[in-house]
């Protein structure tokens, strides 16, 4: 099986400032890390070659420097690792960026290694948008799994995979033709820590580049082109509310009235016609 | 297939990185074992670098714009303080810009620099590892280490140990013994962020030159410290040390040192406003010429804080890691080449740092380390006394110079008695002289 994950570098967000002029991320001086989300990408793609074998391509878009978050994917192991790299690329947004990741898996597949899947953190740290993945889904017509936690079964004779994702009231179970494209959650796994030898290795590994012309990405559709997003305010979203609290003698009752009365519950209960289903 | 390594050094400081440099150059293969995220991240100094040092390892490496020099000091004061006052001596002289002699930068830049040199030099540096164990041979002669990683053992030819004063590794594998407290400064530093303009204009210095201050004096509660302030491009350092054993017994905490400091009258103008950016802490072994380990064992070296080499006087203690760095880099490119790295081969380590300055300085003063300690309140009495007299002096009240002389002399006699003052002056020249 032939797993490439998409990874990204992004500034360390224990120390993420915000340009009040430009609405863009103050890169100076930050240091980068790999996103965390995609050192989860990476250990699944590492554990799912463990237990069906096969190898693991890591491709990244970035400039020159983003070749030390691919070093540190390799140091944990992976077979092979490629940076997209251009001017051409820069200023792209998340649109430009999945085309360029996507040509650069068609690159791949033009070589003659079929991918079989492709995994991605759920979203980026810095940007947060949740959006890279799924769109390099879409360019490739691969199926998807967003948000997942837990792999549950890859068949690779029938060509299938089920996985666990998480939504917001609940997990969902769900089977996609592979190629597939996953986005993974932080508690998929614990992100192994890297071997002396890998460490070293990564110091010596060949970092594998490719500019747009390799991957026959089109000028109209990367960077500033190819990125029809504007960014009017970037702003820390108001932190979630606790739900009512309930004190006192009869608290317990109060708390139950409004669960009651929820009209979720009712719905669970009582089915959509208002028939309690037991 | 496994690479195999010549030369494991442990710690990635300016001590581990001169040695690295100097090896890797004479083609032994080095690898570097940095505990921290990048070489510096973990490190803690005053401030400045002696260029003279560096430029041994770097010849003209001040000439190089990627460089993290913050300015170059060309105005040297020494301050004695008193808790109201203080007097100042200064030497400023154009002829310390160019060639610079000290310049200031921030350590974890500055190490990160010297870092990369080293990796052009083909250093392999491996960060966030931490060096847990010595491997020796059933001679025990020391053959590798083992990191904190897994599959962490590392063998090779030659060992050199640059992990710090504190070296619990050292400890534990018996090559040294621990510190003790009375042998250790504690020393706290803030960075208070102004502006390039405003420290080229409160400190009076041409752009890109700057000002060091070494201040004496009871500004620290009960103890003797030593205080520094240094000028950075758009930021000034500030500093206090002292004993180990005394921040025990004083129990004063650093922060309210600092923040002491801050209030001074000397100080307060040259850095009220500021921001501060930064606060670390570090330990410096200023145990002295007594307190040197045996820099040399079968199979291995101790260079910089690791070997206790530190003056305290002066407060040198980069120039003389990067020397023993360079010394200890030397050696191991003779034994390695030679194929023995055995004690008496590396016995030669110790005969160079001797004939060098780092030792000849330490031996010069050896006894400062105990005029201190014996001697406690040094630091306090004699700038006060100072003070006072230069104070009395000054302040123009009617009374004649005559009566003047007098009440400083009845100050003195009060404060430390005139025989105490005369014996510690005797005392503070014989342990330097």
């Amino acid at each position: 099986m032939h797993i490439v994950v998409l990874i990204k570098q992004v500034p360390d967000t224990q120390e993420v400032k915000i340009d009040p002029e430009k609405n863009t991320i103050v890169r100076a001086g930050v240091e980068s890390i790999v996103n965390p989300f995609d050192m989860n990408a990476t250990e699944l793609a590492l554990q799912l070659r463990e237990q069906y074998g096969g190898k693991v391509t890591v491709i990244t878009m970035g400039p020159p420097q983003a070749a030390m978050a691919l070093k540190e994917t390799f140091s944990m192991g992976v077979d092979r690792v490629i940076l997209l790299q251009d001017r051409g690329f820069a200023a792209s947004d998340t649109l430009a960026t999945s085309y360029v990741l996507a040509q650069g898996i068609k690159r791949l597949e033009a070589d003659g290694e079929k991918v079989d899947l492709v995994i991605c953190g759920k979203q980026a740290v810095d940007g947060d948008t949740a959006q890279t993945g799924p769109g390099v889904a879409c360019r490739l017509s691969f199926d998807q799994i967003t948000y997942v936690t837990q792999v549950d079964k890859i068949d690779l004779d029938a060509r299938t995979i089920v996985a666990r994702r998480r939504l917001a009231k609940g997990v969902q179970v769900v089977q996609a033709q592979l190629p597939a494209l996953l986005t993974v959650e932080k508690d998929i796994n614990e992100p192994r820590y890297a071997t002396l030898r890998g460490i070293i290795a990564s110091e010596r590994a060949k970092v594998i580049e490719w500019c747009a012309a390799d991957i026959k990405a089109d000028a109209e559709q990367i960077g500033f082109k190819g990125s029809p997003t504007w960014v009017k305010r970037i702003f820390t979203p108001p932190p979630r509310e606790g739900g009512p609290k309930f004190d006192g003698p009869d608290a317990v009752k109060k708390a139950l009235e409004v669960v009651l009365d929820n009209q979720h519950f009712k719905e669970a209960v009582f089915g959509e016609e208002g028939v309690c289903k037991r | 297939m496994e690479e195999t390594f010549d030369l494991v050094i442990v710690g990635g400081g300016p001590a581990g990185m001169s040695a690295a440099i100097v090896a890797a150059r004479a083609g032994i293969k080095t690898i570097v074992i940095e505990r921290g995220e990048f070489p510096g991240s973990k490190n803690v100094y005053g401030g400045v670098v002696y260029v003279h040092e560096i430029e041994k390892i770097l010849p003209d490496f001040w000439k190089d714009k990627t460089a993290p020099i913050e300015r170059i000091i060309t105005d040297s004061r020494i301050v004695f303080a008193n808790d109201h006052g203080a007097m100042q001596v200064g030497y400023k002289t154009d002829r310390f810009s160019d060639p610079p002699n000290v310049i200031t930068t921030h350590r974890a830049k500055w190490d990160r620099w010297y870092a990369n040199k080293a990796k052009e030099a083909g250093v392999l540096i491996v960060n966030n590892t931490v060096v847990e164990e010595v491997l020796r041979e059933s001679t025990g002669k020391v053959i590798g280490v083992r990191t904190g990683r897994p599959d962490g053992d590392l063998h090779c030819k030659l060992v050199i140990f640059a992990d710090g004063a504190q070296s619990p590794l050292l400890v534990r594998a018996g090559i040294r013994k621990e510190v003790k407290a009375e042998h250790v400064a504690l020393s706290v530093k803030e960075t208070i962020q102004l502006s390039e303009e405003e420290v080229t204009k409160r400190f009076g210095t041409k752009p890109g030159e700057g000002v060091t201050f070494e201040i004496l004096g009871s500004l620290a509660d009960k103890m003797d410290g030593v205080a520094i302030m240094y000028t950075n491009k758009d930021t000034v350092s500030l500093g206090i040390g002292a004993n180990l054993e005394q921040w025990k017994k004083s129990k004063v905490t650093p922060y309210e040192m600092i923040d002491k400091l801050k209030e001074h009258p000397m100080i307060k103008p040259l850095v009220d406003g500021g921001q501060t950016k930064e606060y670390v802490a570090h330990w410096l072994p200023e145990g002295g010429y007594d307190t040197i380990p045996k820099l040399y064992g079968n199979g291995y070296l101790l260079c910089g804080d690791t070997a206790m080499l530190f003056n305290a006087l002066h407060r040198e203690g980069t120039n003389l890691a990067q020397e023993t760095g360079r010394l200890a880099g030397e050696m191991a490119v003779r034994a390695i080449k030679e194929g023995d790295t055995s004690e008496r081969m590396l016995s030669e380590y110790d005969a160079n740092v001797k004939n060098s300055f780092v030792l000849r300085d330490m031996r010069k003063y050896r006894k400062f380390p105990h005029l201190l300690f014996n001697n406690p309140m040094i630091f306090q009495t004699l700038p006060d006394v100072v003070g006072d007299m230069i104070e009395e002096m000054l302040l123009v009240d009617g009374k004649s110079k005559k009566e003047k002389q007098k009440i400083i002399v009845r100050n003195i006699r009060k404060k430390v008695g005139l025989c105490r003052l005369m014996g510690l002056a005797w005392r503070a020249w014989r342990s330097v002289k």
